[in-house]
């Protein structure tokens, strides 16, 4: 078995945990992150396919852009919530479901 | 709006059906995958042929911006659309987007970081012609570079002034007047003329990379919730 075909194996694994996890994270921070660390192994496998273009697209906006816009949607739900939570502690979590 | 789903659990064996039915149906895919043997050869051999013909050395860039340049036209425009969905309403008062930060380490940070950003990008966009790259890339790593600067609240993006629409709508203006004027010369839409195929396609290039970079930041700008309401509430 060479050394290749190993790192696609990992990769294909690590993708679908990294895939399951973010979709199964309840806390929302969490999910982003892990949707993030996603975005970034499927960039590896991208050049690991070959496809350079669409690795160094995946990796800006998949990975980063993606990111950036999923963390200021969260910091606004957060925004949007902390005066109801404050009186009763309050949590620095991204919380589960907004109702 | 959303509500709690942990009570309302489907009974074991629904579950079970679902599941056994989903994995059925992707075994089933996999299989077909597998046995339908080698994928076709595709359209690569006649994009080789042609690349001569396109003004670039790069098969995807001439496929973009060539050979299916109309595909592209249209990405470019769906982008529009997004951004005026995503606009601010003409004459809106500006608010400060976030607190300015007195972070030293982060401002210096950004300070070093960005101008690196702008040049990796405008190499990106030139090395499109040879290499992988591109317009979009250029166009997303340059609304990185915009991203960092916003969030040190020091600087801050107008979209509702008249230039910056100006700037998101650029893209597609010189995507379109570029494509009706080589058809005046060569009698087809897109049809460039083989000698300055490779200039055209940087230029109309240049242009979407300037619109996809301020269509991303504009995204970003419409979602971070404005400081002054934040601490305004109780």
């Amino acid at each position: 078995m060479d050394s290749g075909f190993l790192i696609d194996l990992v990769l294909a694994a690590g993708v679908l945990i990294l895939a399951w996890l973010s979709l199964v994270a309840t806390n929302l921070f969490k999910a982003i992150v892990l949707f993030i660390s996603l975005g970034l192994l499927v960039t590896v496998v991208w050049v690991r396919l070959g496809a350079v273009d669409v690795a160094i697209a995946e990796a800006a906006i998949g990975a980063g852009l993606t990111g950036a816009l999923l963390l200021a949607a969260w910091r606004r739900l957060w925004s949007q919530r902390r005066p109801v939570r404050d009186a009763s502690g309050g949590d620095d979590s991204g919380g589960d479901n907004v109702s | 709006m959303f509500h709690k789903l942990d009570g309302a659990k489907l009974p074991l064996g629904l579950r079970l059906i679902c599941s056994a039915a989903i994995a059925a149906l992707t075994a089933v895919l996999i299989a077909i995958v597998i046995l339908s043997g080698p994928a076709a050869p595709g359209l690569q051999a006649e994009v080789a042929a042609q690349l001569a013909r396109s003004g670039v050395d790069n098969p995807v860039t001439a496929v973009l911006l060539n050979f299916r340049s109309y595909d592209t036209l249209l990405e470019v425009a769906v982008l529009l659309v997004v951004a005026v969905a995503t606009m601010p309403a003409p004459g809106r008062r500006l608010r400060p987007a976030l607190a300015p930060t007195g972070d030293m380490v982060l401002i210096g940070l950004i300070d070093l970081v960005v101008p690196v950003v702008v040049v990796v990008g405008a190499y990106l966009l030139w090395v499109g012609a040879y290499a992988p790259g591109g317009a979009f890339q250029a166009g997303a790593l340059l609304a990185g570079a915009g991203v960092l600067v916003s969030i040190t609240g020091r600087f801050q993006f107008s979209f509702g002034a008249l230039p910056a629409r100006a700037i998101l709508a650029l893209g597609l203006l010189t995507f379109t007047v570029t494509a009706a004027a080589v058809a005046l010369q060569t009698g087809v839409f897109f049809q460039y003329p083989t000698a300055a195929a490779g200039v055209l396609i940087l230029f109309i290039e240049a242009a979407a990379t300037i619109s996809i970079a301020a269509t991303l930041v504009l995204l970003y700008g419409s979602l971070v919730p404005p400081a002054r309401e934040q601490e305004s509430g109780p």
